[in-house]
């Protein structure tokens, strides 16, 4: 076989695979919106700074699917593993 | 398709050093232009303010700055207000940077670069006045709660400005792929359309949201390294 194909499409299947990254983010991110759902049901008046920590909180939660993105990102456009063969 | 950042033109070379002109360069001057001619166009109307505001400039100006002032007393505490300017600044740049993608500009934080030198000043501050507001105990809290954490702290030190450039960088550049793709996808009469949506969420949404996001957190860790009560 030749070697670059293998390792062209071996990157594109584990590009794939770092999209998985996206479902814990994705989990935790659900879990935060809803606890402040009912932490606004049991205090509309603290509704502002419930909101601005759930956006930041969300945004932690968003970091790791971030990198997964960024190391699929780096594996279809700049594949440092073609320099190898 | 080609996402990355495309040299337009040579500009200048140093040595074996050639400098191109990049669509983020050509972008960040377009920001810089935007900001700068803001700055200007606030500067000569500031004589005209009054203590009620009688102008729409004025009404627009206060709630820009009152917005950002009290985002950085609640998040910082007052006695950090001294870098609420800065972050004011960042905040602007961030965002006219991220909005530019809608005029059909490659984003200046879609680039690397551009997000670390951000993340890096943040990273820089921080440190700063933490070494300036703690003095030893700042030291102490890098070996605490014994030496042998040294190398963790470092650790957890460094990944907080390569998290905040990754995050935005990530969110900006996958957006922009994301367009494209859509753009090159449709048949050319249908993208004066379908797009649409999609850039009030990936443009207008994600971008307000993303430089929010990288305000408030390098506030909330200027806040925790230069708090000197801890």
């Amino acid at each position: 076989m030749d070697p670059k194909a293998f390792v062209l499409g071996m990157s594109a299947l584990s590009a794939g695979v770092c999209t998985l990254s996206g479902l814990g983010s994705g989990l935790g991110q659900g879990y935060a919106a809803g606890k402040a759902a009912e932490a606004v049901a049991r205090q509309p008046e603290a509704r502002g700074s419930i909101l601005s920590t759930m956006l930041i909180g969300g945004a932690l939660a968003e970091t790791c699917s971030i990198y997964g993105l960024i190391i699929a990102l780096i594996l279809l456009m700049a594949n440092p593993l073609l320099a190898l063969i | 398709m080609d996402f990355g950042n495309r040299y337009l033109a040579e500009l200048f070379s140093i040595g074996n050093i050639t400098v191109y002109l990049t669509d983020t360069l050509l972008a960040t001057w377009v920001v810089m232009a935007v900001l700068i001619g803001f700055a200007l166009v606030v500067r000569l109307r500031l004589s005209r303010f009054t203590d009620r505001p009688t102008c729409k400039l004025q009404n627009v100006v206060e709630l820009m700055v009152e917005t950002l002032d009290k985002l950085g007393r609640d998040t910082m505490g007052p006695e950090l207000m001294e870098w609420g300017g800065m972050f004011f600044g960042l905040f602007g740049f961030v965002l006219i940077s991220n909005y530019i993608g809608m005029f059909g500009l490659r984003p200046p934080t879609a680039d690397l670069a551009t997000t670390a030198a951000l993340a890096l000043t943040v990273f820089v501050v921080i440190h700063f006045m933490g070494i300036k507001r703690r003095k030893g105990r700042y030291f102490k809290s890098l070996i605490s709660p014994n030496p042998i954490f040294l190398p963790i702290n470092l650790i957890s030190d460094i990944s907080t400005p390569v998290s905040l450039c990754f995050r935005l960088f990530g969110n900006v550049l996958g957006g922009y792929i994301i367009m494209g793709m859509v753009y090159n996808l449709l048949p050319r009469i249908l993208t004066l359309i379908v797009p649409d949506p999609l850039h009030l969420y990936f443009d207008l949404m994600v971008g307000a949201l993303q430089a929010y996001i990288f305000t408030v957190l390098g506030m909330t860790f200027l806040q925790q390294k230069a708090d000197p009560e801890d």
